[in-house]
């Protein structure tokens, strides 16, 4: 190895650490006692490591309250959002129909829409039919913030299956909606999951929308139960252990799925450029 | 994606019955509100109207007012100066990261890669919890570490306690959140790059910049747009960092972007008319922002 290549590695190493440090700070805060975090040295190590802070933060129940809010929001997300964004995949990939492109445009502009530039009249919608506070207002939001692009994943993954497949079944007897479910159907899982934990952690994470959509404390979500610890230490002292117990909770799901589907994130984001 | 191999049917209803749940769902939940907030931006809706009165049509005086209003155009100007800050040193953080990737060795790869990752993953509420604990002024790991260094004194600095300041710490954070997905996406187009043309320009005699600038970046050009757009576009509507700094430190007016400040226009002062002449404005930047990338999209759907 050349110094060169020796000095850069030694580079490369430094800024993993400098990027990981606040998740490991998150962990790592997560065990350290409280006693020992009110001390104004911080603890590097959680030498006496302990789960009072997990337990701690999760004590008076709003935890499962939310956690229950926010399971309920991304089942029914993910549900419908696959459902129809695979209707509209198959439609937009397999055939060619006058309004096609269109549709598709549409979906593009609509998939650039920030919810930062809607929220006032989500809220005005949602209020006047009396969904605020509930799961259904801020799932049909959400489904329509994510479908954009969920359509445009699977329509890779439809469209690079080929319909001669199909066609070959349907040859050998099988009908059309036998062929599609027998053939393409399996083949087409991996993106039905990519698609799937996308939505989940569009869902999960989200926090714009559900804070407009979502004002009461007894409907809160995740995200807007997090928030509460950290608006609250702006008045009194911060048990910084809880705060970081709960951050890792929400964290942890979203981290292990994330890792599954990142690839196809990056490459569904960009594949306009990278392939040309 | 090149698989043109398909045989498209020509029926026209099936398509279109297939889609209809995805068109009524968008319809609800985007349609109807842009509309809204059009038609609503035209109107003078603010406090009266929202216990019943009727709200008349004022044509385009909101947005006379926003144009004469210098507030709004401090905080357009802030938004816009932080937007092309943060955009542009995550795309060349990015960048460089991604060159680095490129040139060490397996293990060391793995373990950047593996770092950013994380980073990359955190729900963006629980990271912004990290970050408010490592900026804290006292028990903050941040100006502990900086104490460390000879002759800094931080004297328990309140990074939240001054707009500047509490914008670079909002920066920092959205910097750190963004450049994995700038780092990976132009590692993805890098490698791309053939060694061969490479090695050819080496032999030729063509200096490391001199690959890099007439060969490399050439190639991840298109890339290199499209990720700086999406930044942009990302930066400028930036929200939840803003407002939970703000949970955190101080709410004034002065620590306002475009999100906070529509949110405490339609929230405090309830005038839905103004927020929305705004939001139509922030719709209408990110919109004409896109239109490039979203072409480029396009002509990948018709190859």
């Amino acid at each position: 190895m050349t110094t060169r290549k020796v000095v850069l590695n030694v580079v490369a190493i430094l800024v993993a650490l400098v990027w990981v440090f606040p998740v490991y700070w998150m962990v790592n805060s997560s065990f350290v006692p409280t006693a020992v975090l009110s001390s104004f040295i911080p603890t590097f190590f959680p030498i006496h490591p302990t789960v009072s802070n997990y337990t701690g933060a999760v004590a008076d129940g709003t935890f499962f309250a939310a956690l229950g809010m926010s399971v309920g929001i991304t089942l029914t997300v993910v549900f419908f959002c696959i459902i129809f964004a695979f209707l509209a995949a198959v439609a937009i990939s397999r055939f060619r129909f006058r309004g096609r492109r269109s549709f598709v445009i549409a979906v593009l502009v609509v998939q650039m829409l920030p919810a930062e530039g809607l929220f006032i009249a989500q809220y005005k919608m949602v209020a006047s039919v009396h969904l605020l506070d509930s799961v259904i207002g801020v799932s049909v939001i959400y489904i329509a913030a994510v479908v954009p692009f969920t359509i445009w994943m699977l329509r890779g993954f439809v469209a690079g299956i080929p319909a001669d497949l199909e066609e070959a079944a349907m040859v050998d007897g099988l009908s059309r909606f036998g062929a599609f479910m027998r053939i393409t159907f399996p083949l087409l899982a991996p993106g039905l999951v990519a698609s799937g934990v996308y939505a989940f952690l569009q869902a999960w994470n989200e926090f714009t929308v559900a804070l407009v959509l979502l004002p009461s404390e007894a409907a809160q979500t995740l995200p807007l139960w997090l928030r509460g610890f950290v608006q609250a230490s702006a008045t009194r002292e911060t048990d910084w252990g809880q705060v970081m117990a709960a951050s890792t909770l929400v964290a942890v799901p979203v981290i292990v799925f994330f890792l599954i589907v990142q690839g196809r994130l990056t490459s569904g984001l960009v594949s306009g450029a990278v392939k040309g | 994606m090149s698989i043109t191999a398909r045989t498209p049917r020509r029926g026209q209803s099936t398509p279109r019955i297939l889609l209809i749940p995805a068109v009524v769902i968008l319809l609800l939940g985007m349609g109807y509100p842009v509309v809204w907030q059009i038609v609503t931006s035209l109107q003078e809706f603010g406090l009266k109207q929202q216990f019943g009165q009727p709200a008349p049509f004022v044509g385009l005086a909101n947005y006379i007012e926003l144009a004469t209003n210098a507030q709004l155009w401090l905080v357009v100007g802030k938004s816009l100066a932080f937007c092309l800050v943060t955009a542009f040193l995550t795309l060349a953080v990015g960048t460089l990261l991604a060159l680095l990737m490129a040139s060490i060795s397996k293990a060391a790869k793995l373990i950047l890669q593996v770092s950013l990752l994380l980073a990359w993953s955190m729900p963006v509420v629980a990271a912004m919890t990290v970050w408010i604990w490592l900026f804290d002024r006292r028990r903050g790991a941040i100006n502990y570490l900086l104490d460390m260094i000879p002759g800094v004194e931080m004297n328990r600095y309140d990074w939240l306690s001054t707009p500047f300041s509490f914008l670079a710490v909002a920066s920092i954070i959205v910097i750190w959140m963004s450049v994995p997905f700038v780092a990976f996406s132009i590692y993805a187009g890098l490698t791309q790059v053939s060694d061969e043309v490479l090695e050819a320009a080496q032999l030729d005699g063509a200096s490391g910049w001199k690959r890099f600038w007439f060969i490399i970046a050439p190639m991840i050009r298109p890339v290199i747009a499209i990720v700086l757009l999406l930044q942009l576009i990302w930066d400028l509507r930036v929200f939840t960092q803003i407002k939970m700094l703000q949970d955190a430190g101080s709410a004034s007016g002065d620590y306002d972007l475009l999100g906070t400040y529509i949110y405490k226009l339609g929230t405090s002062a309830q005038d839905f008319g103004m927020a929305s002449a705004v939001s139509i404005l922030v719709l209408a930047i990110t919109i004409a922002l896109s239109s490039f990338y979203i072409r480029s999209l396009l002509k990948e759907d018709e190859a």
